[in-house]
C-alpha cells in the first residue's frame, strides 16, 4: 500500500540550485570602487617600503632624509598586511553581497559609515606611523609604545569593519527570511562564515587595545603584561591569515569554475570547508608563540594538532579545484591522462593568475606545516625563512588571486571592458610577480635555513662568515624584490587604465553555477547556531588554561619603552 | 554529503598523513623530550639581581662539570650582556668544545628580544619578566653568530656576538 508523504514533513535538503543575480545599483558600485581605491593606493605605497627595504638590506644603499629602515618596515607590514587585505576583501566582499543577497538603502548607508571609520582610522594610524611615532611594526610589541594615536587609529579600522561585519550579517538574515525555504546562495554563505571568523578574532586585538594599549599609552595605566598582550594578538594574528585566504577560496570555488566554462564542483563541500575553516583558524595563535617563555608547552602542542587540522579543508580545496579543470576539460571533449589542462583559458589573465596563486599555495602550505611542527619550528622561527613563507601564501596565493578578480571586478564596477591589451599586460605583470617572488621568496628560505633572521636592517654581524653568506642571499632579495615592484608599477597602471581609459562596456561578473543534475545541499549546512557554538568551545578549550595561567602567573608589570623606537 | 570515491581515496591519505605527522612530532616531544623553549620562570624585570643566574659575575659561559656549561645572558636594547674578562672589558665571543651540553639562561630588564645561535638549535624569545631556558648539546664545531631575531628597536640588528665551538 502506498503512503503519501505527508505535506508538512520538512525534507533534510535545500530544493533551490544556483544563484539568482542582482545588478549591483551605482552607489554600490561607488561603495565597492572606494575600497578599491584605498587598497590599490597601499598596494603601491606599500610595494615601495618593500622596494627600498630589499635595497637597505643588500647593503649598497642608505635611506635618505635619516629615514629609519624600521619605519619603512612597519609601513610595508602595516599597509600591505591590514591595510590592502582587509581594504581590498571588505570590498570585493560587499560586491558579491550586493550581487548575491542585495542591500537595502538603510544597510548601504551602513555600509558607508563602516568604511569611513576605517578610513579615518587608516589615515590616523598611518600618519603615525609617517611621522616615526610608531616604529612598532604591525604586531605592537608591547613593552615598546608607540603614540596612542597608532593604537586608536588600528582600532578604529576594526570597529569600521564590525560595522561592515553586522551589515552583511543583516543582509544575509533578511534574505534568509524572505526565501525560507532555500539555501542562502554560496557567496554570501561564504562571506558571513568570514565575516563570522573575523568578529570573533578581532576581538582579541580589540581587547588587547581598550584594556591594554590604549590606557597603557594615554598614561592611565603604568605597566602592561607583555605575554597576555602578545597572546591576544595572536589569537587574532593567526585567523587574520584565514580572512586573507578565505576570500581566495571564494573565488576559487565559485568564480573561477564559471571563467573556465565549467560549473561548481560541489556547493555542500564549498560550505562544509569554509564551516571547517571558521572552526580551526582562531584556537590555533599559541603556535606563533612556540619559543616563547610563560607559555606550557603543553598547551603549545594541542593548538599545534588543532592547527594541522585545517589540513582537511585545505585538502578539500585542492581537490575540487582539480576536479573542476577536469570535469569541464573532459565536457569539452579534451580526453586522455592530462589532456583536460590543454583546454584551460592560459591566456585569461582571469584564470592566469590565480592560477598562480593555487600553485604557489602548494609549497607556501608545506612551509606552514614545518613552521606549525613544534619543535621543528625552532629551527626556523624569527628567521627570514618565515618571510619567505607568507611572500608565498599572502603575497602570492592570495594577492596574484585579488589581482585577478580585479581584471574584472574593477571595469565591472566603471562599466568598462577588460580589452585585450589589459589582458596582455596583465599576463605580463603576472608573469613578473612569480618570477621576482620566486627569486626572493626561495632566497629567503634558503638564507632562512642558515640562520638569517627577519625584520632586520642591514648588519654585517660583526663580520661573520654566516652574516657574509646571508649578504648573498639578501642580494638576490634585492634583485628579485626590484622585479617585484615594477610589477607593481605596472599593475597601478593596469588599475588606473581598467577605470579611466578602458572602452565603455560591460564586463561579467563571473558567479558559477551548479550542474543542472547536482546533488541537493543539506539544511545542515546552515545551522548557524551549531557553527558558532563549536567554533566558540575550541576556543574555549584551546585559551582558557593558557590564559587563565599568563593573567594569574603574571611578573611585575612592565613598564613603557618609547626610546628604542626613537619616540621619546 | 556526497564524496566523489577518489575524494574520498585523496582525503583518507591525507588524514591518514596527517595522523602519522603528528604522531611523529608527538613521539618527538613526549618520548625523546624535545620541546621549544617554554620555561615559566618569573622575574621582576626592573631587578633582574633576585635571580642569582643574573648576578654580573655570574653572566656569561661558565663550567659547571665536564662537558657541562651554563651560559647567562641579559639581553636589553641593544646589547648582549655575556659577562666581563679579567680586564674588565665586555665579552662578545664565547667557546666551547665540541660535545658540550649547554643550558642557555637568558632575560631581558626592557623590551622583547629574540636568542637565536644562527644555525644551533638556541633559538628562543626572551621577555621581559620571564627567564628563558634551553639545554642543548653543540655537536658540530664552527663559528656560529648570535643575532637578535626579534625586533627590539631601531638599534635591533646591532646586537650580536659570536660563540666558537672548538674540537
Amino acid at each position: 500500500m502506498e503512503t503519501a508523504t505527508a505535506p508538512a514533513k520538512q525534507s533534510n535538503v535545500f530544493r533551490n540550485k544556483g544563484t539568482m543575480e542582482l545588478r549591483l545599483s551605482k552607489n554600490e558600485r561607488r561603495l565597492v570602487m572606494s575600497y578599491m581605491y584605498v587598497a590599490f593606493i597601499s598596494l603601491f605605497i606599500g610595494g615601495l617600503m618593500g622596494l627600498l627595504q630589499v635595497l637597505v638590506r643588500s647593503g649598497n644603499f642608505e635611506l635618505p632624509w635619516g629615514i629609519n629602515y624600521y619605519t619603512i618596515l612597519t609601513v610595508h607590514g602595516v599597509i600591505l598586511g591590514l591595510v590592502l587585505t582587509t581594504f581590498f576583501i571588505i570590498g570585493f566582499q560587499n560586491a558579491l553581497m550586493g550581487k548575491t543577497v542585495g542591500y537595502s538603502k538603510k544597510q548601504l548607508n551602513w555600509a558607508w559609515i563602516g568604511f569611513a571609520v576605517m578610513t579615518i582610522g587608516m589615515i590616523i594610524a598611518a600618519i603615525t606611523i609617517l611621522v616615526g611615532k610608531a616604529n612598532v611594526l604591525y604586531t605592537f610589541y608591547a613593552p615598546l609604545q608607540a603614540h596612542p594615536a597608532f593604537y586608536i587609529g588600528i582600532t578604529l579600522v576594526v570597529v569600521g569593519s564590525w560595522i561592515n561585519a553586522f551589515v552583511n550579517f543583516r543582509q544575509f538574515y533578511m534574505w534568509k527570511k524572505k526565501h525560507p525555504d532555500e539555501k542562502s546562495p554560496l557567496l554570501a554563505f561564504m562571506v558571513v562564515i568570514n565575516m563570522l571568523m573575523w568578529l570573533i578574532a578581532t576581538l582579541g586585538v580589540a581587547t588587547a587595545m581598550l584594556v591594554q594599549f590604549i590606557p597603557w599609552s594615554l598614561g592611565y595605566k603604568n605597566t602592561i603584561n607583555v605575554l597576555l598582550s602578545r597572546t591576544l594578538f595572536w589569537y587574532f594574528g593567526h585567523p587574520l591569515v584565514y580572512f586573507w585566504l578565505l576570500p581566495a577560496y571564494m573565488a576559487w570555488y565559485a568564480i573561477i569554475p564559471k571563467i573556465i566554462g565549467g560549473k561548481i564542483f560541489s556547493d555542500t563541500l564549498a560550505r562544509f570547508s569554509f564551516i571547517l575553516f571558521l572552526f580551526f583558524s582562531i584556537p590555533v595563535g599559541l603556535h606563533h608563540q612556540l619559543t616563547e617563555p610563560g607559555l606550557d608547552s603543553t598547551w603549545k602542542f594541542i593548538q599545534v594538532i588543532l592547527t594541522f587540522m585545517v589540513v582537511i579543508p585545505s585538502l578539500m580545496t585542492a581537490f575540487s579545484m582539480f576536479a573542476t579543470f577536469e570535469i569541464t576539460g573532459r565536457k569539452k571533449g579534451y580526453g586522455g591522462l592530462f589532456g583536460w589542462l590543454k583546454h584551460l583559458p592560459w591566456s585569461d589573465v582571469r584564470f592566469l593568475a590565480p592560477f598562480i596563486g593555487m600553485l604557489a599555495f602548494i609549497p607556501g602550505g608545506a612551509g606552514g606545516i614545518v613552521n606549525a611542527s613544534y619543535q621543528i619550528n625552532t629551527l626556523v622561527h624569527n628567521t627570514i625563512w618565515v618571510t619567505g613563507h607568507f611572500h608565498l601564501t599572502a603575497a602570492t596565493t592570495v594577492v596574484l588571486t585579488f589581482f585577478g578578480i580585479a581584471y574584472w571586478l574593477i571595469p565591472h564596477l566603471t562599466g568598462r571592458k577588460l580589452t585585450k591589451s589589459v589582458n596582455r599586460l596583465g599576463i605580463i605583470q603576472t608573469i613578473l610577480w612569480t618570477v621576482g617572488m620566486l627569486i626572493m621568496s626561495i632566497s629567503m628560505h634558503i638564507q632562512g635555513l642558515i640562520g638569517g633572521p627577519r625584520r632586520s636592517a642591514y648588519s654585517d654581524y660583526g663580520g661573520t662568515a654566516q652574516a657574509t653568506e646571508w649578504g648573498a642571499y639578501q642580494m638576490a632579495q634585492a634583485v628579485g624584490g626590484t622585479i617585484l615592484f615594477i610589477a607593481i608599477v605596472l599593475m597601478v597602471y593596469i588599475f588606473v587604465k581598467m577605470i579611466f581609459f578602458s572602452p565603455k562596456g560591460e564586463e561579467e561578473f563571473p558567479i558559477a553555477q551548479e550542474e543542472d543534475n547536482a546533488e541537493p545541499t543539506p539544511r545542515w549546512t546552515e545551522n548557524w547556531k551549531l557553527w558558532i557554538a563549536i567554533t566558540l568551545v575550541l576556543i574555549l578549550f584551546a585559551y582558557t588554561v593558557p590564559i587563565m595561567d599568563v593573567i594569574q602567573n603574571a611578573p611585575p608589570g612592565s613598564a613603557p619603552f618609547d626610546w628604542p623606537i626613537g619616540n621619546s | 554529503m556526497h564524496l566523489h570515491k577518489y575524494e574520498k581515496y585523496w582525503l583518507g591519505l591525507g588524514i591518514i598523513g596527517l595522523i602519522a605527522f603528528l604522531l611523529i612530532l608527538g613521539f618527538g616531544a613526549f618520548y625523546l623530550g624535545t620541546h621549544p623553549q617554554s620555561h615559566g620562570e618569573l622575574i621582576d624585570p626592573e631587578n633582574l639581581e633576585m635571580n642569582e643566574a643574573f648576578h654580573e659575575e655570574n653572566l656569561g659561559l661558565t663550567k659547571v662539570d665536564e662537558g657541562r656549561y651554563v651560559l647567562n645572558v641579559v639581553a636589553s636594547a641593544f646589547n648582549y650582556n655575556l659577562g666581563t674578562d679579567e680586564s674588565g672589558a665586555p665579552i662578545s665571543h664565547i667557546e666551547i668544545p665540541a660535545g658540550s651540553k649547554v643550558l642557555v639562561q637568558a632575560t631581558s630588564p626592557d623590551v622583547v628580544h629574540g636568542l637565536n645561535f644562527a644555525g644551533t638549535n638556541i633559538n628562543m624569545m626572551v621577555e621581559p619578566g620571564y627567564v628563558s631556558a634551553l639545554e642543548v648539546q653543540l655537536d658540530n664545531p664552527g663559528e656560529y653568530t648570535l643575532v637578535c631575531n626579534e625586533y627590539c628597536g631601531v638599534g635591533h640588528h646591532m646586537m650580536f656576538g659570536t660563540m666558537e665551538v672548538v674540537e
